[in-house]
């Protein structure tokens, strides 16, 4: 096996893919809520993305990722066989479980890939876990199954109804807590502005939640200060001091501008992916 | 002959409106005959205060004596005996305060340039020996583990390799070199210099690791109980950039200097065919005034900036940057506003950089360091209108290693714990660089590699 070796490739949905991907280095100490940064060759840039899952035994990660960048677009052109040029991690602090009882883990659509390892682990740390996952649609549901046959509540939600309830996450979280259940944490993993509004609902129940940030980075160990942000005031890096904070003190306004940062040269980007060749590179 | 003209031989360069636009090397570099010239003007003092200046003790009057016999062969010789990367310390190292600081030769008029005969020299071997790699050593079967690739790494690998050790060094980037890949601009140090000095000790047989975090990916107490290294040394560089503190830093258009530089340096985001974004800017603020400052604003120019400034809140007698790369970026056309601190940084309605506001400044009393601290005028608030914004105001240690290795100390800068000597509380674990200081300069870093392997070989020859 070569170092950064896809073993399995699986879709999910119309643009969800689960790769496992050979990295001994990282498998070796890998935990819940720590991520990686690959590049795919090269030219490519190196791009953040949570561990699903790891299997130490066989020196493999799982990653799940949307193909919505130049970056995973061109990920979406490797099988099984392929490699990157680069996998480096696991990186950031893992997910803190000690002491943990009840928990609520709240995923929005992606970020129900994310939320999948976390919620995993803090059921094998011993915690009672219940689950929210949001979707746009019934297409774009992923690991339903997975998440049911590990946790004791799955709730599927959906924003136009097409499958499981209609509604948005926060709607489920009101419910679940006006119904009289009991967390001792709230975990959002999503798009900002769920993860702000479930992080809202959490503090009016006096309840502590944790946010699982994504921002820029460029080499994830500290050094470029690109994915700093603004957490109970102070500037804080995503890479060494996260990915998971305090949600009751993070500055959404903050984040959700820069994450924005780029948005211009990835569009550009996105539109320069060659149509014949779906992505894949000529230079030498 | 001695050559007793007082001016040093000049350094022939790209001319400054040509070089502003591209990313080649500025300085040309000697010919054979300017070199001699050039290496004729050392008196060979008695004492040769020179040596003293220099951070590895490189023999200089026994390197320029064979320069001026015209045995280049025999001065890289010279120089390699102590000195494992010549042809970056050429290029580098701040010889103003160092070796050339103390030639007597620059009491009346210039002193020898010795950083351009050192270059020289080192160019010249690479031109007629270059594909010649070095063979390989033959093992002692003591293994020791390097943490970090850059300056104070490698040159800690160069010594300890040529002393027969197995040497592994570990390196949390997917290339190696550190901050002379990507930190130090192609303009300034060429990459394919660096990746010679690296293929050179491979040859000799030193192994890399790339993508390896120690701390995160392998811990130092496994390398020692697990992997059976004997000996570690640590130097992982200086870490966390720091910020101002001001309203508005982040703001879309303000990042970092080590940002700015990684992206170009090491993703070369200025080449369309690489994916790495950057953010292109007509006006761009550079905020300090150190060498990576330099670097920052002088890339701006190269990325086709229209006005480049650089914010530094003391004077030009102040700047702590290298001379010539102050001198570089004045002609190149950046625009530098002494005395002038930023306070606030503005920004429009989707939140990009639209403008920094400053105040103006006068120097007071003389503070722990010597130099005396800028205080602010007041009432003298103005705004400088521009859309990027990079911060190079220096770094904070990172406590990555210090926090995943047991019994580690710390040294009061909150740096990893190290004697001049490289010795830690620990004693097979090592360490130099900016690790322990904070940041610094690669010369210094290489010194601080170079008695770390001194030490690891006393440590490692009295246990065996």
């Amino acid at each position: 096996m070569k170092d950064f070796e896809i073993t399995y490739k699986k879709r999910l949905n119309s643009n969800m893919v689960w790769l496992k991907v050979y990295a001994p280095l990282v498998a070796k100490h890998a935990k819940p809520g720590q991520f990686i940064i690959l590049r795919t060759d090269e030219f490519g840039e190196r791009i953040p993305l949570t561990m699903a899952g790891h299997d130490s035994k066989d020196g493999t990660i799982d990653l799940i990722y949307a193909a919505v960048g130049k970056t995973t677009l061109l990920m979406d052109q490797l099988e099984k066989g392929d490699c990157f040029a680069d996998i480096v991690g696991p990186l950031g602090n893992p997910t803190e479980t000690k002491g943990l009882k009840q928990v609520l883990v709240v995923g929005g659509g992606t970020g129900n890939a994310l939320a999948y390892p976390l919620a995993i682990g803090m059921k094998d740390a011993g915690a009672q876990v219940d689950m929210i996952e949001g979707f746009k649609t019934k297409d774009l549901v992923i690991l339903e199954d997975e998440l049911r046959s590990k946790l004791d509540n799955v709730y599927v939600v959906t924003d136009d109804g097409s499958y499981g309830e209609k509604g948005f996450t926060t709607d489920k979280v009101k419910e679940l807590l006006s119904q009289g259940n009991s967390y001792d944490e709230i975990v959002a993993v999503g798009p900002p502005i769920m993860m702000k509004y479930v992080c809202q609902i959490a503090k009016e129940h006096s309840i502590p939640s944790v946010a699982s940030l994504t921002a820029y980075m460029v080499d994830g160990t500290g050094m470029c200060g690109g994915c700093r942000i603004k957490i109970g005031g102070e500037d804080k890096f995503v890479c060494v001091d996260g990915p998971e904070f305090d949600g009751s003190l993070v500055d959404w306004e903050d984040l959700i501008n820069r994450s924005k940062y780029y948005s211009k040269q990835e569009a550009n980007a996105k539109a320069h992916i060659c149509t014949l060749t779906g992505g894949v590179r000529y230079h030498a | 002959m001695l050559n007793t003209v007082r001016e040093t031989n000049p350094m022939p360069e790209q001319a400054p409106d040509i070089r502003s636009k591209n990313f080649l090397e500025v300085s040309i570099g000697y010919t054979e005959e300017t070199a001699i010239n050039e290496a004729l003007r050392c008196l060979k003092c008695r004492d040769k205060p020179c040596i003293s200046g220099c951070p590895v003790n490189i023999r200089i009057p026994e390197f320029i004596d064979e320069v001026a016999k015209g045995d280049f062969e025999a001065a890289y010789k010279v120089i390699r005996e102590t000195s494992s990367l010549p042809a970056i310390c050429g290029r580098v190292c701040p010889q103003e305060t160092q070796c050339q600081g103390k030639c007597v030769r620059g009491k009346k008029g210039d002193p020898v340039s010795i950083g351009r005969l050192e270059r020289f020299v080192s160019d010249w071997y690479a031109e007629h020996y270059g594909n010649i790699l070095p063979e390989a050593v033959e093992s002692n079967g003591h293994k020791v583990a390097i943490i970090g690739a850059g300056p104070a790494g490698l040159a800690c690998a160069g010594d300890l390799i040529n002393l027969g050790y197995e040497v592994t060094v570990f390196e949390a980037l997917h290339k190696k070199g550190g901050v002379l890949i990507y930190g130090i601009p192609q303009f300034r140090l060429p990459k394919e210099i660096v990746d010679r000095e690296i293929k050179a000790l491979e040859a000799q047989g030193v192994k890399f690791v790339t993508n390896a975090v120690i701390g995160r990916s392998m811990f130092i107490d496994e390398l020692i109980d697990e992997e059976g290294f004997e000996a570690v040394f640590i130097g992982t560089g200086a870490g966390l950039p720091a910020f101002m503190n001001i309203p508005g830093e982040n703001l879309i258009g303000v990042c970092s200097a080590n940002e700015y530089l990684t992206r170009i340096n090491l993703m070369k985001a200025y080449l369309p065919e690489y994916d790495t974004p950057m953010m292109k800017a007509e006006k761009i603020a550079v905020v300090g005034g150190g060498n990576v400052a330099m670097d920052a604003c002088r890339c701006a120019k190269r990325t086709g900036a229209k006005e480049v400034y650089v914010i530094y809140r003391r004077g030009q007698e102040e700047l702590p940057a290298r001379l010539e790369e102050v001198h570089h970026a004045m002609e190149e056309g950046v625009q530098f506003k002494f005395l002038t601190n930023p306070v606030k940084i503005i920004g429009d309605e989707s939140g990009k950089v639209t403008a920094i506001e400053c105040v103006e400044m006068k120097l007071g009393e003389a503070d722990a360091s010597g130099r005396r601290s800028p205080v602010a005028k007041e009432g003298s608030n103005f705004q400088i209108p521009v859309d990027l914004v990079i911060m190079s105001i220096g770094t904070k240690l990172n406590t990555l290693i210090l926090d995943t290795t047991d019994n580690l100390d710390a040294n009061k800068k909150g740096g990893i714990g190290a004697d001049e000597n490289a010795k830690t509380n620990r004693p097979e674990i090592f360490a130099g660089g900016d690790a322990v200081t904070g940041a610094a300069t690669v010369i210094k870093a290489m010194g601080a590699g170079k008695k770390g392997a001194a030490s690891i070989h006393e440590y490692l020859s009295k246990k065996s």
